[in-house]
């Protein structure tokens, strides 16, 4: 796919929480096709120790608008930075850049999010809905506050939610929610994007049950591009590049 | 007309600009973005006698203005290189130097001499400052006993330009070139990347996953052009100047402290289009100043 390098203008920032915020983004020219799990090389002028492009998924697309948005957490500088953007800046995007996932070889599919990994679920899940898949969203966080914008799921699939401390759905990890004890055997594929752990977690599960399996990683990135090979993660055939190989890797794949 | 042409060695650069070894993968990676035929060469990804895998994630630390990595070397060989990228990139109408690195001597004359019939590929350069590979890299690049031999012993089997890239992790630099240019080198690369090390505070662990790594980026562009400077001073052969360079200014920096030509590096990570920006402000200084040959800047520092 050709990758771009446009200048975006903020069309809003939109405060979700204390810690994530979503940008509305439109394109100069028409916005190019993107695909689930495809990401952005986002450049953040207006952070002073931010040198390097930081990769963001992208969220959702409105082909009418040639708008993108874009889901961030903040957890330093860079997304700091970013989260402080007002309507009418500027934002040089690289994109899109990665791979993106493979649809289900049968009927039932489940989506599995951790934290700020429901980022490149949305398209997922609207891609699947408009395949005719009628896909499970399983979201997890430690608490509430971490289970964001669950309702721009709904119109997808059916939504799920659990919480380490019980303040929102079913009490305890992804891992232990009554959908795998209950549905699991009606699943063709899962996908999942999450902190590590989760994925690990969901990987060993899927395989248990021999269901194929998706993760999206986060892999620290310089390029984003394939040019730099600093974002590789160990497969059975070698080391891969996450930025072009990747994001999105089928778990029997990867050395976890 | 402004003539931008340079010679480093045998090779007539259209332009001296040129994009730096492990920043631009072989070039396709950058056509999306820019014409790569307008540069003045692309220097390739490191190519070894054998695959490598590389060290192990993460190779990868942001510093202040710049990057700590620890690739280590990551390429499938040679042969492959020969086999499956050579068909891919011999269509580029620029020079395509391949940079060439292992960890004996005999590695890298095999490298060199598989490289050498290779009509597109117009040079190599002998990469003997890598810090992030435990045997061989840096180490030939830090003693001029080293440095001269495996500069001799490539010689003796690649007849092309043969370039070799210096470490700046010396304490004189302008020794080390001048042992390369005694042993036959025709030109030197100045600089590769300066040993560094970062440390998760939080974690009380390094970040890398070879602790120590490779700086580059905006933060090392003092050390590498007084490099250049002195290393211009005590050799004959062109001296091909690098590090942290972001700009037209920049470039024109390192040519004024005596360089013939530049590469540019992590800057590509930051902007991909940064390459053909530097040659068109390149451009736009020559004119603003009157200058009707690029030559003209080389080493033209006043004082
Ligand atoms: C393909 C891809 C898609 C991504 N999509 C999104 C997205 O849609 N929304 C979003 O908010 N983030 C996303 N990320 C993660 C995002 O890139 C990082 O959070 C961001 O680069 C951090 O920059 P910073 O300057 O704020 O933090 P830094 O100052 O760089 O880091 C702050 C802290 O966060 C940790 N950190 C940095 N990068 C990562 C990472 N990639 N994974 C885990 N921890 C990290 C650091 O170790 C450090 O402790 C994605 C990453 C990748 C590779
Ligand atoms: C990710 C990365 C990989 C590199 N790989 C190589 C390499 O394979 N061979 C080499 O000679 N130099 C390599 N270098 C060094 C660069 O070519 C260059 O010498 C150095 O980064 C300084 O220039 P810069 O500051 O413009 O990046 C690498 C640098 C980076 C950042
Ligand atoms: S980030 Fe450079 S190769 Fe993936």
């Amino acid at each position: 796919m050709k990758k771009f390098i446009h200048d975006f203008e903020v069309t809003r920032n939109i405060h979700i929480t204390d810690d994530y915020f979503a940008l509305n983004l439109k394109c100069p020219v028409s916005l190019p096709d993107m695909l689930p799990g495809q990401f952005a090389e986002v450049l953040v002028g207006n952070s002073a120790t931010t040198y390097l492009r930081r990769p963001i998924s992208i969220y959702d697309t409105n082909y009418d608008t040639n708008e993108l948005s874009l889901l961030i957490k903040k957890v330093g500088d860079g997304t700091i930075a970013l989260s402080k953007l007002k309507e009418g800046d500027i934002l040089n995007l690289v994109y899109p850049l990665g791979n993106t996932f493979s649809m289900p070889q049968g009927e039932n599919a489940l989506l599995i999010c951790g934290g700020v990994g429901i980022a490149p679920m949305l398209l997922l899940a609207k891609l699947l809905h408009s395949k005719g898949y009628n896909p499970d969203i399983l979201i997890g966080g430690r608490t509430s506050a971490d289970i964001i914008e669950p309702g721009k799921y709904e119109p997808y699939g059916e939504v799920f939610i659990t919480t380490d401390d019980g303040s929102a759905g079913e009490k305890g990890m992804v891992t232990q929610h009554s959908l795998f004890t209950e549905k699991i055997k009606s699943y063709s594929i899962i996908y999942a994007c999450g902190p590590d752990p989760m994925m690990k977690a969901v990987a060993r599960v899927a395989a248990s049950h021999q269901i194929p399996c998706e993760i999206s990683l986060e892999n620290t990135m310089a390029c984003g591009i394939g040019a730099c090979l600093c974002c590789v993660v160990e497969t059975i055939d070698g080391n891969k590049t996450t930025c072009v190989d990747g994001p999105v890797f089928d778990t029997r794949t990867l050395k976890l | 007309m402004l003539d931008l042409s340079v010679n480093v060695h045998k090779l007539l650069l259209k332009n001296p600009v040129m994009s730096a070894s492990g920043t631009f993968g072989y070039g396709p990676e950058f056509d999306d973005f820019m014409d790569v035929n307008r540069l003045g060469g692309i220097l390739t990804k490191a190519c070894t006698s054998k695959n490598r895998d590389g060290n192990r994630y993460p190779r990868m630390a942001e510093t202040p203005s710049g990057m700590l990595n620890s690739v280590g070397l990551q390429n499938k060989g040679v042969d492959y290189f020969i086999d499956v990228i050579y068909p891919k990139i011999s269509h580029y109408n620029t020079h395509i130097i391949v940079n060439v690195s292992d960890s004996t001597v005999e590695g890298y004359m095999e490298v060199a001499e598989k490289l050498n019939p290779l009509e597109k590929i117009t040079g190599i350069e002998l990469n003997i400052s890598c810090p992030n590979v435990k045997e061989g890299g840096m180490a030939f690049g830090t003693s001029c006993p080293m440095a001269g031999a495996v500069t001799k012993a490539v010689r003796g089997v690649y007849n092309k330009t043969m370039i070799v890239k210096l470490s700046p992790n010396v304490t004189n630099i302008a020794e080390i070139a001048k042992a390369v240019e005694d042993e036959g080198a025709d030109s030197v690369s100045v600089i590769n990347t300066l040993l560094g090390m970062a440390i998760d505070a939080e974690k009380r662990r390094p970040v890398l996953s070879t602790i120590t790594g490779g700086l580059s980026g905006p933060a090392i562009k003092p050390v590498a052009l007084r490099m250049v400077w002195q290393v211009s001073k005590a050799v004959k052969i062109p001296v091909i100047g690098l590090g942290g360079i972001s700009n037209a200014t920049d470039a024109i920096e390192f040519l004024l402290a005596g360089a013939t030509a530049i590469q540019v590096g992590t800057a590509n990570f930051v902007d991909p289009q940064v390459c053909i920006k530097i040659l068109d402000g390149i451009e736009e200084y020559c004119s603003r100043h009157g200058i009707t040959d690029i030559k003209e800047l080389i080493g033209a520092l006043e004082s």
